[in-house]
């Protein structure tokens, strides 16, 4: 053996440090309890810790940490939404994201890569004009831009005229990214678990314990044992909808499967993240080479996370017509998230109508580059009882005001 | 390719379907509050586990009721809904 690998094994510093104490023993309540231990969860027990000195805090999943949505989204982040309420929430966000990995001691591979959104029909140039003007007015950067310049930015795509459906603009949004996802969830969890953040994986809710009117929330009973808490948060994307139903409320969310699919790994050729509403595909090429790619949600509800040919036919055939020179690339492996779906592609964040109980749920298929910007805005709630200003307009009264906030036009691809 | 039993058409191609959302009793719209008539276009049950929901046959244009697994993405039963709505039912003038 050589030596030096000897010299490795007797080191101080090894073996290394686990970078979070996992499943400590239950204690009988906290302050505040966080249900899900995704990003979302994660970042708002960062953020209650860091921005408000709450630690007597436990994050509470029932499978791993970071292993829901957070590892099945394709990592893109953006600002370049439709309505002013969405620009300016995630706008917020992008400036988090810039320098996350300074702030959590964790490098979370951010890529500024650009982002396009391509047009095929006179109907979404109009959409695109409109998004451009809108965040140029919040002071995002997006612009239209046409053929000519599109093909220097991605020479790589088919943008002949003679294909189905012709790329007749894009709205440019440079400082569209892509970040390692894992990494967010685990640096955010090494940053709580630093401040004395509870992390519990494998801990499933099995029931919200409220007053005998249901009005107040006291705490959650677990499959390890019931668990006293003034302040509950759910952060459950796809299962918003039963963790509601625990303390009597419905939501306005469906439960609809999201599928993606990586390729093999390719040498680097795709530098901006392509987006393309009408063929339902947006693919950005990850620092391993592999294309990440997604497509519209199903076609109706559901809970499982199978697999269906209907999906791999229609993206396969909408991304050969972007890009031909892939027909003898493979598929490497296949995923589905469910996805929480809103009526108007907006989340649903704030104070609920039982007291204590918050939410952070319609995150659908946008979830992930919110994850920052949800950590201060949901950790400024739970420490003030007050929704911050940023979310106000996301507030689950909307619905019963009429008040929606319409993001249908930016939020993602054809639903 | 999945399979959706139709009462009119017998099985087709679950694409040549449309999800049209859960059964719900709708309110009478010219009596009802604007409360409870934005929960009833807004609010689901989103159940983990049987749920009944509006289909239609886009093709032909049937609606019908089906009822499904939301976990195991199974097709229990689907019938015309005659069979829930036996009467035709009116509303009040606005």
């Amino acid at each position: 053996m050589p030596f030096g690998l000897l010299k490795y094994g007797f080191a101080r510093s090894y073996p290394a440090k686990r970078l979070f104490p996992v499943r400590p023993p239950l204690k009988e309540g906290y302050d505040v309890v966080i249900i899900g231990g995704g990003g979302h969860g994660l970042a708002a027990a960062y953020h209650l810790a860091h921005d408000h000195g709450i630690t007597d805090v436990a994050v509470l999943d029932k499978g791993y940490l970071g292993g829901g949505n957070t590892a099945r989204n394709t990592t893109i982040v953006r600002a370049n939404y439709l309505t002013p309420e969405g620009v300016s929430f995630y706008a917020e966000s992008m400036k988090l994201w810039r320098d996350l990995s300074v702030r959590l001691g964790f490098n979370i591979l951010y890529a500024q890569r650009g982002h396009l959104t391509l047009a095929h029909t006179d109907a979404s140039v109009r959409t695109m004009r409109w998004r451009a003007e809108v965040n140029k007015h919040l002071d995002v950067d997006s612009e239209l831009i046409w053929p000519e310049e599109i093909g220097r930015l991605v020479p790589s795509m088919d943008l002949s005229r003679t294909v189905r459906y012709p790329v007749l603009a894009a709205l440019y949004h440079p400082p569209g990214a892509i970040a390692r996802h894992d990494a967010v969830a685990w640096g955010y969890a090494a940053r709580a678990a630093d401040k004395g953040v509870e992390l519990h994986p494998e801990t499933e809710v099995t029931a919200l314990l409220t007053t005998p009117d249901g009005s107040r929330v006291t705490g959650v009973e677990t499959s390890r044992g019931p668990v006293r808490a003034n302040r509950v948060l759910q952060a459950v994307a796809g299962s918003s909808s039963l963790i509601a139903g625990m303390a009597g409320l419905r939501l306005p969310i469906r439960s609809i499967p999201l599928q993606a699919c990586v390729s093999q790994p390719l040498k680097p050729f795709l530098d901006p993240i392509i987006v393309s509403g009408s063929l339902h595909t947006y693919v950005s090429q990850s620092a391993r080479g592999e294309l990440v790619m997604g497509g519209a949600t199903d076609p109706y509800p559901l809970y499982g996370t199978r697999s269906t040919l209907d999906f791999k036919e229609g993206l396969m055939g909408h991304m050969l017509e972007l890009f031909p020179g892939l027909s003898e690339v493979r598929i490497l492996r296949q995923w589905a998230g469910i996805a929480d779906m809103t009526p108007d592609f907006s989340p649903i964040m704030g104070p609920t109508p039982v007291e204590g109980l918050y939410i952070d749920a319609g995150w659908g298929t946008w979830g992930f580059k919110a994850t920052p910007i949800c950590g201060v805005t949901m950790a400024h709630t739970l420490a003030t009882g007050e929704a911050h200003p940023l979310i106000r307009s996301f507030a689950l009264q909307r619905f019963r005001a009429f008040d929606q906030v319409g993001e249908k036009g930016a939020a993602s691809v054809g639903h | 390719m999945k399979l959706m039993p139709c009462p009119l058409n017998g099985l087709r191609n679950i694409q040549e379907f449309v999800c049209g959302g859960e059964v719900a009793v709708m309110p009478d719209p010219a009596t009802v509050s604007d409360e409870d008539w934005a929960e009833h276009v807004f609010l689901q049950d989103n159940p983990a586990g049987v749920v009944r929901e509006w289909w239609c046959h886009a093709a032909t244009s049937f609606w019908f009721i089906a009822e499904r697994d939301t976990r195991t993405d199974e097709i229990l039963r689907t019938y015309p809904a005659a069979e829930l709505f036996p009467e035709r039912r009116d509303f009040a003038r606005p």
